[in-house]
């Protein structure tokens, strides 16, 4: 009985193998073919710019500050109109190791870890990005939003609550019994 | 004269047979990639050919190295005895009516069982004189799992020589008017198992089994010495398909194409079968593999031996 029920057994192992000749292969090509990078895909970190065209980045620190493998380094600067942006923001590659904490991090959305991933080269120090091989001409996963129309900063130009979704500020003294 | 065009015959022979065993190994991954959904080696050449060629160069580049653990005249004579002993079967073995070096000689089979042994031979030198544990427990295994297979397979064989009353391969195959595998089924199907064991392919190869032994008996080889270990394995895997191909499917019989296309036909369908069964079955346990061998295939091999040869006597009788 059990011999019987082992060459069915093995029969059937036999059959699936067999059956999957028609099928075809499974594995993409890849760099014939394209892969199909899901939506969340975590590549290479990018700085993005908002729907105005100005750079996001804040220089706050914060994903210099979360990255695991302190492979962020920036500096800060403001602008005239007293926007704050990162004079310099160098990235090394080689110790990167696409955890994506940097984009969670992020308060403005600037940093994002977008779809590019295969590259390589000959030597370590290649691998540094700075600021002009990281900044993209676009907005990245997140196309209308913009740090200074929500977050109640005063700019030049621009005084507090005057953003989208903003009510302008209450006196403090008229609210007292 | 002769002497020379024979050895120039032999000679060719050869090449073309070690180039069938390299092709082999090039099909055996593209074939498994098939079955496994997956390509197989697909970058040089034409569906990637190439690749075989490759492999050739990249063994023969390889420096020929002596373990000083080894034992340095066996470990370098015990490859090229696999190698041989793998090659020279073929001699007797018809590729068509009357194409064949030996196929006449009437002792055929007999040379063929006889230069297995002598493979095994090759393959437990070579695990022995490696001087590493690895290396000598897979030979061990060889030993054991070769000498239980060959009873069962020279059984099945004895079926056949008694249906044929010839030895000679050239013989058998003309006795057949109708495949063998059609009177002996159980002894097919016994001399299949009992090859597969005997060239220990995959699921019997528990004397190289990589997961347990890093590469069993051939674990201290390295370059060409490993690759006549390889050109062994292929070699004895085709002169298995072969045999079942001569013995069992009716050799060169065959209508409307020349002989020895069938019979590459029918090889290559059981060299298929061989590459089928790796890409499907897990390795068994070593006491499965012994109990199988002793308890099954044996008995079962005796029965088809008797029975044939009942049938044999009564068929004479009446
Ligand atoms: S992905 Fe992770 S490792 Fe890479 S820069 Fe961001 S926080 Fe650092
Ligand atoms: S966390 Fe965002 S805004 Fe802050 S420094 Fe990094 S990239 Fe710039």
């Amino acid at each position: 009985m059990s011999a019987y029920r082992g060459l069915v057994q093995l029969g059937l192992g036999l059959w699936t193998t067999l059956r999957q000749i028609g099928r075809g292969a499974s594995t993409v090509s890849y760099p014939e073919e394209a892969l199909k990078l899901p939506p969340r895909w975590r590549g290479r970190p990018v700085l993005t710019r908002d729907p105005d065209g100005d750079e996001r980045c804040v220089a706050c620190q914060l994903c210099s500050a979360v990255c695991p493998t302190r492979c962020i380094e920036l500096q800060a600067g403001e602008r005239e109109d007293e926007r704050r942006y990162p004079v310099s923001f160098r990235i090394n590659f080689s110790r990167c190791i696409y955890c994506g904490f940097c984009e969670e991090a992020c308060p403005t959305l600037a940093i994002q870890l977008l779809d590019a991933f295969a590259f390589s080269t000959e030597h370590h120090r290649d691998l540094i990005y700075e600021k002009e091989a990281l900044l993209i001409d676009g907005t990245g996963k997140h196309p209308h939003y913009n740090f200074y129309r929500h977050a109640g900063v005063a700019l030049h130009g621009k005084d507090k609550g005057q953003g989208s979704n903003e009510s302008p500020p209450v006196n403090g003294r008229s609210n007292l019994p | 004269m002769t002497l020379f065009l024979m050895a120039l015959g032999m000679l060719l022979t050869t090449v073309v047979l070690l180039g069938l065993a390299g092709f082999l190994v090039f099909a055996e991954r593209r074939v498994l990639g098939l079955l496994q959904n997956r390509h197989g080696p697909n970058r040089l050449g034409p569906f990637g050919i190439g690749q075989a060629l490759a492999d050739a160069l990249k063994l023969m580049s390889k420096e020929n190295f002596v373990p000083a653990f080894a034992d340095p005249v066996l470990y370098r004579a015990a490859p090229v005895l696999v190698a041989f002993s793998a090659l020279a079967s073929f001699a007797v073995v018809p590729l068509d009516r009357g194409f064949s070096w030996a196929g006449d000689w009437n002792i055929g089979l007999l040379f063929i069982l006889a230069m297995s042994s002598l493979n095994a031979y090759g393959v437990f030198l070579g695990g022995w004189a490696s001087g590493s544990k690895f290396a000598l427990l897979g030979a061990v295994r060889a030993v054991a799992q070769l000498v239980s297979y060959e009873l069962p397979l020279g059984l099945a064989l004895l079926a056949v020589v008694l249906l044929s009353g010839s030895l000679s391969l050239n013989g058998i195959v003309q006795a057949q008017w109708m495949p063998y595998i059609v009177l002996q089924p159980l002894g097919f199907v016994i001399f299949l198992i009992a090859g597969v064991a005997e060239t220990h392919r995959l699921p019997f190869d528990l004397p190289e089994a990589e997961s347990e032994l890093v590469a069993g008996f051939n674990t201290e080889y390295g370059g060409m010495r490993f690759g006549y270990f390889f050109l062994g394995e292929y070699l004895g895997l085709t002169l298995i398909a072969v045999l079942a191909a001569a013995l069992y499917l009716g050799g060169w019989h065959g209508p409307w194409l020349p002989g020895w296309i069938w019979m590459l036909i029918k090889t290559f369908a059981v060299i298929f079968i061989f590459f089928w069964l790796r890409a499907s079955l897990p390795r068994p346990r070593y006491d499965q593999l012994m109990a199988l061998g002793w308890k099954i295939l044996l008995p079962l091999s005796l029965l088809n031996l008797l029975c044939t040869a009942f049938a044999a006597a009564l068929w004479r009788l009446g």
